[in-house]
């Protein structure tokens, strides 16, 4: 990421664009399926976490259909969690990721 | 003649390719991903597996090139307004007397793409998938996209057209233990069968329901269980209920149908109109998943029995195979070649297949037998293998 930033001083770019957006963490064996967001800083406009999902989804078509069911709800062994909060509304995923914040994408030690 | 075995199991697709040295395993595919079933399509040579992700959702995957790469599909979904009727595993206080409790509403989405079949052979890019629960899918586009078959999820047998509100009708299908590892107890189709000679005649099953048959491609379903018998409800010939673990047809006489039950070995020849109890209990034919027809004799199957029902293993520590060639009346075992002592495989209801003289059937305990004279004569092609979902010649 951070491609067009390098025509700006770093510290200009970090402050208005980087540390600003929500970031977007994931388990590494999500890389698997979607290469693409490996080795990549993901970043995603402030909006609730299903908002979240399906812009990352626009990164990695078909991301979505990973991460949640055909209900949109989010999978029964995967988590999900804003900075050191796990997500409450797991159904419609209502929950916010505001700027500055990380929402990370974890699999459940439930099963799998 | 076949040059190709798939194999679905816990960690992956495994495929054997017959060589001049003998039927060789390649590396495994989807490695460290559940299969719950492996297929070639008759018709061009796709390869399908179907993912049990435990993580991500059930998937498809699909070869164009025998093999040497897969694409994930995730399109197989249920639509919109799907809802079925749940189940809860019957407690020990379980009274099935009892009046029907109002039901309870959940909307369906794919817990388990259970069995892939394909269209006819004039049916280019016709294909069918089974899941859990209960959904009959259909592609006509070679599995881009599905759609489920509306007339069966809301067939009067299972309260009617849950679209349109709730329950007009009493559900008479239950849950598939099958499905506990999901977490619930719902039904699943795993076997569909498409007549050879008219493509819109079709079978499919249901774990636990029955047989369902369709004559007009799908646009209305009638069950097809007169005759069957069973040892778990009160009334044993009750229309509904029953509990078939894999049914099949003779491609070649296809009003031949087979069927390993959990209460028996079922025979019909006549198109599933009325089935005949063909089990052998001293022989030990009864109890079992899988079950394989003949390609050209309707009389002529094959089973790898098991002891019931709450152990589900082999019987005495030995396995065997059982094969009839006159519709049942009379029952072979066969063993040559196979383990006699300290044997505790199950061969699950996908995990074996026929093709030509070759039988080939592979276990939970990863073990896979191969016979090459009808299941006469056994020889194992390997014994470490992950636990077997699926056997299917290709």
């Amino acid at each position: 990421m951070a491609v067009s930033g390098q025509q700006f001083p770093a510290d200009l770019f970090s402050t208005f664009w980087l540390k600003t957006m929500p970031v977007v963490e994931m388990t590494q064996q999500l890389y698997r399926f979607f290469p693409q967001l490996k080795n990549r800083i993901i970043t995603v406009p402030a909006g609730t976490v299903a908002e979240v999902i399906s812009a990352v989804n626009e990164i990695a078509p078909g991301f979505s259909d990973y991460v949640l069911d055909e209900r949109g709800a989010l999978r029964r062994h995967v988590n999900l969690s804003i900075n050191n909060t796990m997500v409450v509304d797991k159904i419609k995923l209502a929950d916010r990721a505001a700027d500055n914040q990380t929402v990370y994408i974890f699999q459940s030690l439930s099963g799998g | 003649m076949s040059d190709m075995i798939l194999l679905g199991t816990r960690k992956g697709t495994l495929i054997f390719d017959r060589t001049n040295a003998g039927w060789r395993p390649r590396p495994i595919v989807h490695a460290g991903i559940p299969v719950c079933y492996a297929a070639s399509d008759p018709r061009d040579g796709t390869l399908w597996a179907s993912l049990d992700h435990g993580h991500w959702g059930p998937k498809l995957s699909r070869s164009h090139d025998r093999g040497a790469s897969w694409v994930d599909i995730s399109s197989l979904k249920y639509p919109q307004g799907a809802r079925y009727i749940v189940k809860y595993l019957p407690t020990p206080d379980f009274n099935p007397a009892s009046p029907t409790a109002l039901p309870e509403y959940a909307d369906a989405t794919i817990l388990k793409i259970w069995n892939i079949a394909f269209g006819n052979a004039n049916q280019p890019g016709r294909l069918y998938a089974g899941t859990i629960p209960g959904g009959l899918f259909i592609s006509d586009d070679g599995g881009d996209n599905w759609e489920l078959n509306r007339p069966l999820w809301s067939h009067h047998s299972r309260g009617g057209d849950l679209f349109a509100g709730d329950a007009t009708t009493e559900n008479h299908w239950n849950g598939t233990p099958a499905s506990i590892d999901y977490g619930v107890f719902e039904p699943g189709i795993h076997s569909i069968i498409v007549d050879p000679q008219d493509p819109h005649h079709l079978y499919v099953a249901a774990s636990t329901a029955g047989v369902i048959e369709t004559t007009d491609g799908g646009q209305s379903w009638a069950g097809r269980n007169q005759g069957m018998l069973m040892d778990y409800l009160p009334n044993p010939e009750s229309e509904w209920g029953h509990d078939p673990h894999f049914v099949t047809c003779c491609p070649g006489q296809p009003d031949h149908l087979w069927q390993q039950n959990h209460c028996g070995v079922f025979y019909s020849d006549d198109g599933a109109k009325h089935w005949k109890k063909v089990s052998m209990p001293d022989l030990g034919v009864n109890f079992g998943f899988p079950i394989v027809a003949d390609a050209h004799d309707g009389r002529t199957a094959w089973v790898v029995p098991a002891r019931a029902d709450s152990e589900r293993m082999a019987i005495d520590g030995g396995l065997f195979v059982a094969r009839t060639t006159d519709g049942g009346q009379s029952w072979q075992r066969f063993q040559s070649g196979l383990p006699q002592n300290n044997a505790y495989d199950i061969v699950l209801r996908h995990s074996l297949d026929a093709a030509d003289d070759c039988v080939c059937f592979g276990s939970t305990t990863g073990n896979v037998y191969l016979s090459q004279d009808r299941g006469e004569t056994w020889q194992c092609l390997g014994s470490n293998f992950p636990p077997i979902y699926s056997v299917r010649f290709g």
